[in-house]
């Protein structure tokens, strides 16, 4: 079998000291060693952003981390975003329906919170550019785009009303975009 | 899941580290700095490794330091994040940050570094496939296999340069500093790359790339066109970077380098020499653009067809120049790096 | 009873019941098990495209560490496959390869590392065979046959039917237009990759955990391949991470994981790279079609002649219902008063064509919306006018025999026409921009079940105890779309609880009743439906113990806000848990059951069980494209889109579904595709995909996706629940056609194929200022001789519903049927 290495991380604050496979990237480790299931995949090549989890605060893609060379670094995975209650994006995106079959809900989650702590009050166009290297077979992205939005004004502290509820129903719904 | 062959990890801490680990066993060493392209290509099989130097934790080869005024020097280990989060670099080289910005997504500029994507392996549809593909494909010549498939007669393999930030450096007579254990080179970045698909570097395989410097921005106007089918993350089919200075009216340098045409950033410079000493008028941007088709030799091995991407190298030519020049644009580039640089203001 | 009319819950936009889960990472999709003892499973691909099996060595791949079993294809000698008439796949494969991607041999291993390692150790000496290409290829070449079954040489099925003399329509038409137009094929490319992982149970029986969108037909598939009682094989069809029809065949993964488990004796799992999600395929068949239609002065259809010609693949799948789909519904929109439809599929060694949402009637549409727009400017007409004023009514029968109930259309084009400023804007944008229209129409789950059977399609079982919870068990599967909100939804309105009262358990068939998948658009309807029954029933014992002890009449009961209670009185009743207590007293412990099954159509003939629906949803879109004329790229700056859902269930998710289609529409109308390559003859024999990976198989991102404007028509439909109808598949239809016809008007050129590049409106605009037609398409439908078609008076020549001359042209063109021997292959 393959070299193993024994390595301390710190996952959604809390240490975590695991032997694994030398070769195995974060993605693995995370998924396989400390049986975080909740971060996906979907190529392990860089190329659908599946994987996506914060290390040190920025996204980055576990597929494409050396476990090893992140010991020690601040990773956060979605199973971290909860608290006592669902945090802002995960409520606004279970409410909205901006999960649709949610295989790319965990790395959407961890990009738009790094986006929304760096920018409290994103544009649109900011929030389409940082998602854009994830990518949503589901959504056709607009209810991604709208729960961003809409948790950045709860986190803000504003009362935020759902945003499509006005117009949801038989009547035209408009966006403004870009 | 892909996962990674097995390989010995040297952790380098100092630049010593690394180079001794590289002097070692240059041809069974890879350098690893942000991991996008590595990590890809031995999942696949491409490359393989007896060991991977990690430069993430060498000490001094991340940040930016100068000033345009004088010239600003990049560690090559700098994400491509930090750099546009460096005004200084969008107001003396837009044309460099502009590239900058139109690299893949906002997640793998977060992990990419500089000197990565300088160093980006080149790529051809027939070659950054699976193992199970290429084996299908009897694989071609830039690994095991005798054939360049995108030109079955040819003897060179013609695997795509790929980097966005290559052809927008040579526009700009940037260097790049090279260390190894024989000690440190600096050389002109355009002589970073040779014309083949498979050694596409000139760097040797015991050196590595520490810094990238760039000269004083003087008046220089700089800018960088980006083709490419989405919005995000698809590397270019089509680069253009330009930069002249003009004195008074009429150009007195000019530099256009076109990137994802050749195996290397290709240099336009018929085009380039007919812009100088002229002034930018409509005419002589068409006939600069008409004339840098010439060096590009796209080939059937990105997205999208060949013949459009050759029609496409005078488009962008003329969009490019007449933005400098600022004529109303007449074609609109798929990527202009607007949105990344609002975002990481 | 249960108050339709005024929904608490249907109709309002609530929370996805799983919406929580899938937020926080709890949602299990299949993958992510992991079972004590668990293995892994790789398997070894054909790099070769066509050749016999001579010898697979393995001596090598033993010797590696972890490596502890081989799966091999003599073990399964059964055939299966998604159709009765088409069980031409084995587990795998230990004759004959038939495409780069089929599977040869199965590795385990302790470790997905190792087991990997081992595949590339595998050595497969292969006799190579010539190989088809094309439906050009497949027609020409009779020899080097890819199955040994099939209508004729290397053509899988071909199919001919008229309703109606269509020749002497033409004859009476002002205007005959003809159309050849191209589909490329694309694939689902959902994010989450197969995957299964199969867990014995010591006693011969075992449990597969599959990302399925049909756990019944895997249940079938695993039962004759591994020779084993169906009552002793369990499968939990798992949340899947997207399917769109990608995930509706049994797989070959899925039995070797099964064997191997059962011959190890271990769980073992295997998850596929997405190069080889690639190879599993079943997306869209690539389609060349060519279209004949005869239109009076005002617009009107007199005749349609419409031929498409399928490049299958390499194996059935759903290709036989695929073929017919090509020609089924394009006679519910519009009125199509004579018909005839020509269809074949041809065997390709390419990776198999299957379901993609829209299943085979994307490629038809598209070409039908495209031939329409060119016949209202050959008529001087306005394209929004020729579709509005020649509309299918409502309550009728097709010339093919398809009984349209509720049709919303009229309304969803008036509301994208006002929406979009169609009347002002038309014609008259800027240089270089433009806008089109299109419609479509969509199946509420097919009207016949795949095998040949009179049992329901669909079934919901429920429990209720006093703790006042209620459990719904149902064999439907989650794959995003939502139906687990409208399973509870349903259930939960009906009975007057919260959705968090109820727990669902479901896609599971040793738990749950029979649902046959989440496919065909059809499970709101009719899962809805049973869910209603099975509602209503227990609603009925409970009020009728209730009634008893308030000594109320049982129709004066209210169900509403977790309580059951006299409407003329509402304080006097009971919390629904004492109402549930109460019936458990009086009749025992508490069950109920629904079921459905679709009414019966009135088609008659051989093939008319492709088609009919209980209910047909209706869309209609306007697209606006912005062209640039230097490059020929163009961008969808903004979509309106109108979508006849007869009722939303939850309309935050059908929102949700007709921007996913917008997307996926998108997608298909400007970059994706499954095109494949081969080498030059001389050099290699390969055949292979051009671009199996998630960065060049292109899918738009967050950057590229337009404004929308959404509008949910709803024109309740008699057959629906609450009358819902479909939401999932029917959007995507009109969106590639209206981006060919907006590109139309942005500078006059038609693109006749999709994906509709840059380079194609650059050279249709050379041809245009060279004087040529401004035309980018395909030239020519290839040569076919389809022999006498099955002949079927329309209803509007006093036809029954019969062919007229089946016994002459016999059973080529035959319906689906139970064949329980299969095809031996």
């Amino acid at each position: 079998m393959s070299e193993h290495v024994t390595a301390t991380y710190r996952v959604n604050s809390e240490g975590r000291t695991i032997a694994h496979p030398a070769h195995h990237t974060l993605l693995e480790v995370l998924r396989e060693a400390c049986g975080l299931t909740g971060t996906k995949h979907g190529c392990e090549l860089g190329e659908c952003g599946t994987c996506t989890v914060l290390i040190d605060g920025e996204p980055q893609l576990s597929c494409l981390v050396l476990a090893r060379e992140v010991e020690g670094a601040a990773i956060d995975t979605v199973e971290g975003l909860e608290g006592r209650d669902l945090h802002p994006l995960q409520k606004t995106f279970a409410d909205l329906g901006a999960a649709q079959c949610g295989y790319c809900t965990p790395g959407i989650l961890m990009a738009a919170k790094a986006l929304i702590e760096r920018k409290p009050t994103p544009t649109r166009a900011d929030v389409c550019e940082a998602l854009s290297g994830n990518l949503c077979r589901c959504t056709g992205y607009i209810k991604i785009i709208e729960a961003v939005e809409w948790a950045a004004a709860l986190c803000r502290g504003e009362s935020g009303a759902r945003p499509a509820d006005a117009s949801l129903y038989g009547v035209c719904k408009e966006k403004p975009h870009g | 899941m892909m996962r990674l062959p097995t390989f010995t990890y040297v952790g380098a801490k100092t630049l010593e580290d690394a180079v001794t680990a590289l002097a070692d066993d240059p041809e069974g060493t890879r350098l690893v700095a942000g991991g996008t392209d590595l990590w890809p290509n031995l999942k696949r099989r491409h490359q393989g490794a007896r060991s991977v130097v990690g430069l993430r934790r060498v000490a001094g080869l991340r940040g930016i330091t100068g000033d345009p005024a004088a010239g600003v020097t990049i560690g090559a280990m700098t994400t491509l994040t930090d750099i546009l989060r460096c005004p200084m670099l969008r107001d003396g080289y837009p044309g460099f940050v502009r590239a900058v910005a139109s690299i893949s997504s906002p997640v793998l500029r977060n992990m990419g570094t500089l000197g990565g994507n300088l160093c980006l392996d080149t790529r051809c549809t027939y070659y950054n496939q699976n193992e199970e593909w290429r084996q299908s494909i009897g694989y071609c010549m830039k690994e095991v296999g005798d054939t360049c498939w995108v030109a079955p007669g040819s003897p060179r393999c013609w695997a795509v340069q790929a980097s966005d930030s290559a052809p927008a450096l040579c526009s700009l007579d940037a260097h790049v500093v090279l260390h190894s254990t024989a000690g440190e080179r600096v050389i002109p970045i355009a002589d970073l790359y040779n014309d083949d698909g498979i050694v596409y570097l000139t760097k040797s395989r015991t050196e590595i790339l520490t810094e990238i410097r760039l000269g004083p921005a003087g008046a220089r106007r700089s800018t960088y066109w980006k083709l490419r089918r989405r919005g995000s993350i698809d590397f270019p089919v089509l680069g253009v970077g330009v930069a002249l200075e003009l004195d008074g009216g009429t150009v007195s340098s000019a530099k256009i380098h076109l990137g994802a045409v050749h195996s290397f950033p290709v240099a336009a410079t018929a085009a380039a020499a007919h812009l100088l000493g002229k002034s930018l008028t409509e005419d002589v941007i068409a006939e600069a653009a008409e004339l840098a088709k010439d060096p590009a030799s796209p080939l059937d091995n990105t997205d999208f067809t060949l013949q459009w991407r050759r029609r496409m190298v005078g488009s962008y030519v003329d969009g490019a120049l007449r933005e400098l020049a600022g004529l109303p644009p007449k074609a609109t580039p798929s990527v202009h790096g607007e949105g990344a640089l609002a975002l990481e203001v | 009873m249960a108050d339709r009319d005024q929904p608490r819950i249907v109709g309002t936009p609530f929370r996805r019941v799983d919406g929580v889960a899938k937020v926080t990472g709890r949602t299990r999709f299949a993958d992510d098990l992991a079972f004590p003892r668990m293995v892994h499973l790789k398997l070894v691909r054909s790099h070769v495209p066509h050749a016999n099996i001579k010898e697979i060595d393995t001596s090598a791949a033993e010797r590696i560490d972890g490596v502890i079993h081989f799966v091999r294809g003599e073990d399964m000698p059964n055939t299966f496959g998604i159709l009765p008439v088409s069980q031409d796949e084995h587990a795998l494969a230990f004759e004959k390869v038939r495409f780069v991607g089929d599977a040869v041999l199965g590795v385990v291993a302790l470790t997905e590392d190792a087991a990997e390692e081992a595949t590339r150790a595998v050595k497969v000496d292969y006799e190579e065979l010539d190989t088809i290409g094309s439906v050009e290829e497949a027609l020409v070449t009779s020899t080097d046959k890819i199955h040994e079954y099939g209508d004729e040489g290397n053509i899988h099925k071909k199919v001919s039917m008229e309703f109606g003399d269509v020749e002497s329509g033409f004859d009476d038409a002002d205007l005959v237009l003809e159309d050849t137009i191209f589909y490329e094929g694309n694939t689902h490319l959902a994010m989450e990759q197969h995957a299964a992982v199969a867990v014995p149970e010591g006693d011969g029986k075992i449990t597969v955990w599959s990302a399925t969108q049909t756990p019944h037909y895997v249940h079938r598939a695993l039962a004759k391949v591994l020779e084993l009682p169906a009552a002793h094989i369990r499968v939990i069809a798992c949340p899947n991470g997207g399917g769109f029809g990608g995930k509706s065949d049994p797989f070959n993964h899925e039995i070797v994981a099964a064997k191997a488990a059962l011959q190890i004796g271990r769980p073992v799992k295997i998850c596929l790279t997405r190069e080889e999600v690639f190879y599993c395929h079943r997306g869209r068949h690539p389609v060349t079609m060519h279209v004949k239609t005869g239109f009076k002065k005002d617009g009107a259809i007199v005749s349609q002649h419409l031929k498409t010609a399928l490049d299958g693949g390499a194996f059935g799948s759903y290709g036989v219902a695929s073929t017919y789909y090509t020609g089924a519904l394009q006679t519910v929109t519009y009125k199509v008063p004579r018909y005839r439809f020509d269809g074949l599929r041809a065997f390709t060694n390419k990776p198999p064509c299957g379901p993609k949402r829209g299943h085979g009637t994307p490629q038809p549409r598209f070409a039908l919306e495209v031939h329409l727009d060119k016949a209202a400017h050959a008529l001087g007409m306005d394209p929004a006018d020729i579709r509005l004023n020649h509309l299918q009514p409502k309550n009728s029968v097709t010339a093919n025999w398809l009984k349209i109930g509720s049709m919303g259309l009229e309304e969803c084009l008036q509301k994208v026409i006002d929406g979009s400023g169609w009347r002002q804007r038309y014609g008259k944008l800027p240089e270089g921009h433009g806008l089109g229209i299109a419609c479509s129409s969509y199946l509420c789950g097919a009207g016949l079940p795949i095998y040949w059977n009179h049992m329901p399609h669909t079934g919901v079982q429920i429990k209720l105890d006093r703790s006042g919870g209620v459990a719904v068990f149902c064999g439907e599967i989650e794959i995003g779309q939502g139906s687990d909100s409208v399973l509870a939804a349903c259930v939960a309105e009906v009975l007057g609880i919260d959705l968090k009262d109820i727990r669902l358990c479901v896609g599971d068939t040793d738990l749950t009743p029979v649902d046959l998948g989440s496919y065909s658009s059809r499970v709101t309807l009719m899962m809805g439906n049973a869910a209603l029954q099975a509602a209503e029933r227990a609603k009925e014992l409970i009020a009728e113990a209730v009634a008893e002890r308030l000594q109320v009449p049982a129709g004066q009961l209210v169900f509403a806000e977790r309580r059951v209670f006299d409407a003329s009185d509402p304080e006097r009743g009971m919390t629904f848990s004492e109402a549930v207590a109460t019936a458990e007293s009086k009749f025992g412990t508490l069950g109920t059951t629904g079921s459905y099954t679709p009414p019966r159509s009135p088609g008659r003939f051989r093939g008319a069980g492709v088609g009919p629906s209980p209910a047909y949803s209706y869309s209609a879109c306007v697209i606006e494209v912005c062209v640039d004329r230097e490059t020929g790229c163009y961008t969808v700056p903004k979509v309106w889109i109108a979508h006849d859902v007869g009722r939303s269930i939850n309309p935050a998710l059908v929102m949700g579904q007709v921007e996913g289609s917008i997307y996926k529409g998108l997608g298909e109308a400007m970059m994706a595709e499954s095109a494949l390559r081969r080498l030059p003859k001389k050099r290699s024999n390969a055949l292979v995909h051009k671009f199996p990976s998630m960065l060049e198989y292109k899918s738009p991102t967050f950057l590229d996706m337009p404004e929308i404007v959404t509008y949910l028509v709803e024109d309740p439909d008699p057959n629906g629940p609450f009358g819902a109808k479909e939401v999932g598949q029917g959007p995507l239809l009109p969106v590639m056609p209206a981006v060919c016809n907006a590109i139309f008007d942005a500078v006059g050129v038609r693109i006749d194929q999709v994906p509709a590049h840059p380079q194609m409106i650059l050279q249709a605009l050379d041809d245009k200022a060279r004087g040529g037609p401004g035309r980018y398409g395909p030239k020519r439908f290839p040569d076919v001789s389809w022999g006498e078609p099955l002949r079927v008076p329309t209803p509007d020549e006093g036809g029954d519903g019969k062919a007229i001359n089946a016994e002459q042209v016999g059973v080529r063109g035959g319906t689906m049927k139970e064949d329980p021997e299969g095809v031996k292959s």
